[in-house]
């Protein structure tokens, strides 16, 4: 090769400058992780505790006290937020990749539902104010489980809806081969050859509702005792992190560091599996 | 499934028997199209709750926000003042917030996804891309309040105490641009907030950069290098003018997602209802103002007032978020899918 | 267009005519890929649709069970009588037709669950059979693809853990278990091993004991065979259509001849 030549230096400088800043980018985005995740684990891991779970959240200026309340109304908000959009979202991506291919309906609900996945998610939860909260005059689980449920069926449904747009012809004519009607074909055929792929969307989707704190805000507000009552305002970890972050006391902020800490690593590790354990093989 | 007399093996069925099997064979003929009927009705009806959801935000919204358009008109738009004291309320600092800080975000964010999405997809040994693809992904599943903590605990004050002094000695110093970077050095403010956006977006554009780069047809490419091309140059010269509308369209995607977010803006951009060039001043974004204040709003024209800001951030993105899927639905007909 | 159409010269107990096509058009979109197509499927003999790529004699074949339905834009137009009926009629239940005429893909394309319930699925779409039944019903379905021996002990793991060939041989078990009366066939061996397709064949013999048998095949060699019957067609049209032996070794049509003798196709 003749590097001597000075048009080839030139183009060779340049090309080795652009790989080594694109070398650095790279290095950017994993020292940001990093330096989050690090970030957690320093502040928040002193925070780690059996009082974390067995304590609610303090008073004001108070000692001790634990995240108690607030984990179990994460836990069951966003678990019957799931539990009500997984079907939703679910049959809404079978309409679409049955019936919606070419209509027009099918067309703008999946132009509406990719809109609807990437909006903010504070205007769903005033959005769920103005209907339900202010109607029916005070906060409450419900509320919130409504909230979450708008944010996560959009996920799921598209999803689903790629999942089952993969599956083969020939497999879905083999079962129409046989005189299977129609919704068995796709409940029975279709829908279970891509099985791993639209639980990865459920879970994808259990891990974005798990860390949304604005749907929140408006809906479920917080509640400083411990409560099982979806009818009334409800704890819920992204709340309390919020509050006790921004307030002036240690042992707030304490245990808003081990709340996020909680947090992230659930919403992670949620995310890991759901790209290892349930690799969606594509059906050929 | 209606019960059917079962199909005696390799023997012939006698005349009685074929008509109950005929009538067993109706029955069922008619039960299928029943439950098919339901199926589709029940299915469209689902898919019709996202429709739904959308009309009904948009028409709860705009009802919100009328009184506070009828009183204000508008004006309202481009009025500075937001006086909860007075009720009078201007959208225009919420509005600037919003924009300046979701623009940083892309000036940042663009050439950093870039740049990943170039290395995972030409440059990174193929054992390592699976996880390093995940490790940037991951970056979009922490948390938005997450950000703000760590904005607000670690960045800043980093920030105001090494990076703020030099920009300000430096760019502050220079003719146009230098009022940009005046003022005193807090570490919180709509730089900040335009940074902690930018690292938040990186994950949504270079993913979509990652996969309208792998749909180039590897022989276009194999012509370049074939040519002796380096591969810088193939893919200034090739990659990008093929994936152009699929680059924009991760670019609008990401600007969409910016432009919504409430937490991390809200823990780091500082809550002032102020306007001013310098982007070390603390300001308000739409979504930080809702997070703010709307618990505590006490006059109808307050809340109104939000509601209206809520709905101009609800178009802003909505039309962003259009232009985003209209980009990308070009670089799917490219790939044959459509 | 002229069609020779050979009657059987040696006629014992009348053959019946299973399904009687005449007429048949078909069109993919604005292009008409089928014209003027009229054959008979004789009752358990095996008929063979045989051409170069893209005459047509897989369209042919499916629209004998009307799998076009499922696609919008494609449509038939003329005759194709199954026992009297025509099936191209606005009224007919077609999922009750593909209950009786089944059909073979040229991929093998097993159902994401168990061998024994890829069989059971089909079954259970139209009988109700208790567990012994059900489990008569798979072991003779397996057995009638030759696929038991293989498949007993494994029969609770998935359809796609077969090799191809197996994969190929249960999906003709699962297509035999509902007990049809006419099988479709479209390529079924050309994505297996010599091996794998020899078995195939010999199956074929077998069945046509029971079942009517189309099958659509690009290997000459095959159709001479395995069939009785065989269909020449070219670019949509049928051009010659007679016994298996009669039309290849003597063949009325000089085009047949031509596509017989390799100097086409």
């Amino acid at each position: 090769m003749n590097t001597t030549n000075p048009v080839y230096r030139k183009r060779l400088l340049a090309h080795r400058v652009g790989i080594a800043l694109s070398v650095l980018a790279m290095a950017i985005g994993l020292a940001m992780l990093a330096w989050i995740l690090w970030t957690l684990l320093a502040n928040g891991f002193g925070a780690l505790s059996t009082t974390m779970f067995s304590g609610d959240t303090p008073a004001p200026g108070s000692e001790g006290g634990g995240l108690r309340n607030a984990i179990v109304g994460s836990l069951m908000m966003v678990g019957l937020s799931t539990l009500v959009s997984t079907p939703i979202g679910i049959l809404a991506g079978i309409y679409l990749a049955e019936y919606g291919e070419t209509n027009r309906f099918g067309q703008i609900t999946r132009f509406v539902t990719d809109i609807m996945l990437s909006a903010p998610s504070i205007v769903i939860g005033l959005f769920v104010y103005a209907l339900y909260v202010a109607n029916v005059k005070h906060f409450s689980g419900y509320a919130g489980t409504i909230a979450l449920s708008l944010i996560a069926i959009p996920v799921v449904v598209r999803t689903t809806d790629n999942m089952l747009r993969l599956v083969p012809n020939s497999l879905l004519e083999a079962a129409f081969a046989l005189g299977a009607p129609r919704w068995k074909v796709a409940m029975l055929v279709r829908l279970r050859a891509v099985k791993a792929g639209v639980i990865t969307g459920v879970l994808l989707a259990l891990a974005r509702i798990s860390g949304e704190t604005a749907p929140l805000l408006f809906t479920a507000l917080n509640n400083q005792f411990f409560s099982t009552d979806m009818n009334a305002p409800m704890a819920n970890l992204p709340v309390v992190i919020y509050q006790f972050a921004m307030s002036p006391y240690d042992d707030w902020r304490s245990l808003a560091w081990g709340g996020a800490l909680l947090v992230t690593f659930t919403v992670l590790f949620l995310n890991i599996l759901s790209r290892t354990v349930f690799t969606q093989k594509t059906p050929r | 499934m209606s019960a059917h007399p079962s199909v005696a093996l390799d023997k012939p069925a006698s005349a009685a028997h074929a008509d109950k099997q005929q009538a067993a064979l109706s029955k069922t003929m008619r039960n299928q199209r029943i439950q098919d009927f339901i199926f589709h009705k029940v299915t469209l009806l689902f898919a019709a709750s996202v429709l739904i959801a959308l009309v009904g935000i948009i028409i709860s919204l705009a009802i919100g926000a009328a009184p506070a358009f009828a009183e204000f008109g508008p004006a309202f738009i481009s009025t500075v003042e937001w006086d909860p004291v007075d009720d009078k309320f201007g959208a225009l600092i919420a509005i600037w917030g919003t924009l300046a800080t979701s623009l940083i975000a892309l000036a940042v964010a663009f050439p950093i996804s870039f740049g990943i999405a170039l290395f995972l997809t030409e440059i990174c040994p193929v054992w390592l891309r699976r996880p390093m693809g995940t490790a940037v992904e991951l970056l979009a599943g922490v948390p938005s309040i997450i950000y703000g903590m760590w904005g607000l605990f670690v960045f800043a004050p980093l920030f105001a105490d090494h990076v703020q002094p030099l920009l300000k000695s430096t760019l502050g110093q220079l003719p146009v641009i230098g009022q940009l970077f005046q003022g005193p050095t807090m570490g919180i403010g709509i730089l900040t907030a335009g940074l902690i956006l930018a690292v938040m977006i990186i994950p949504f554009i270079s993913s979509v950069m990652r996969d309208v780069f792998e749909i180039v047809p590897t022989v276009l490419k194999e012509s370049a290098y074939g040519l002796g091309c380096t591969k810088w140059e193939v893919v200034r010269k090739v990659v990008l003018p093929y994936t152009r509308n699929g680059v924009v369209g991760g670019v609008m995607l990401g600007l969409g997602r910016a432009l919504g977010e409430t937490m991390a803006v809200t823990f780091v951009i500082g809550n002032a209802h102020e306007l001013s060039w310098s982007l070390f001043s603390a300001g308000n974004s739409i979504s930080s103002t809702l997070a703010n204040e709307f618990a505590e709003a006490a006059s109808p024209l307050h809340v109104s007032s939000l509601f209206a800001l809520a709905l101009i951030l609800f178009a802003i993105t909505f039309v962003v978020l259009s232009a985003a899927k209209l980009m990308l639905a070009g670089m799917s007909r490219k790939e044959g899918t459509k | 267009m002229t069609l020779a159409m050979a009657t059987p010269t040696a006629a014992p107990s009348a053959k019946t005519k299973t399904i009687e096509i005449a007429g048949l058009n078909f069109f993919y979109g604005k292009t008409q890929s089928l014209k003027n197509v009229s054959l008979d499927i004789h009752d358990k003999q095996v008929t063979a649709f045989i051409g170069p790529s893209g005459c047509g004699k897989s369209t042919l074949l499916r629209t004998l069970n009307r799998m076009y339905d499922l696609y919008p834009g494609q449509r038939a137009e003329g005759q194709i009588n199954y026992r009297g009926r025509n099936i191209l009629e606005p009224g007919v239940d077609v999922n009750a037709l593909r209950a009786k005429i089944g059909m073979v893909f040229q991929k093998p394309t097993p159902f994401p669950m168990s061998i024994y319930d890829n069989i059971a699925f089909g079954v259970r779409l139209y009988e109700n059979l208790s567990k012994g039944e059900m489990d008569e019903r798979v072991e003779w379905a397996l057995k009638k693809a030759a696929l038991w021996e293989e498949a007993k002990d494994k029969l609770n793991k998935s359809g796609l853990s077969l090799s191809g060939g197996q994969q190929q041989r249960l999906c003709i078990a699962r297509g035999v278990a509902v007990k049809p009366d006419v099988l479709l066939l479209d390529e079924p061996t050309s994505a297996l091993d010599p091996i794998s397709t020899a078995k195939i064949e010999e199956l074929i013999s077998e069945l046509k004991q029971d079942y009517t048998i189309t099958i659509v095949t690009h290997n000459m060699q095959q159709a001479a065979r395995c069939s009785d019957y065989t269909a020449y067609m070219y670019l949509g049209e049928l051009v010659e259509f007679g016994e298996t032996d009669q039309l290849f070794m003597n063949p009325a049509r000089k085009e047949t001849q031509d596509y017989i003798t390799g100097r086409f196709g």
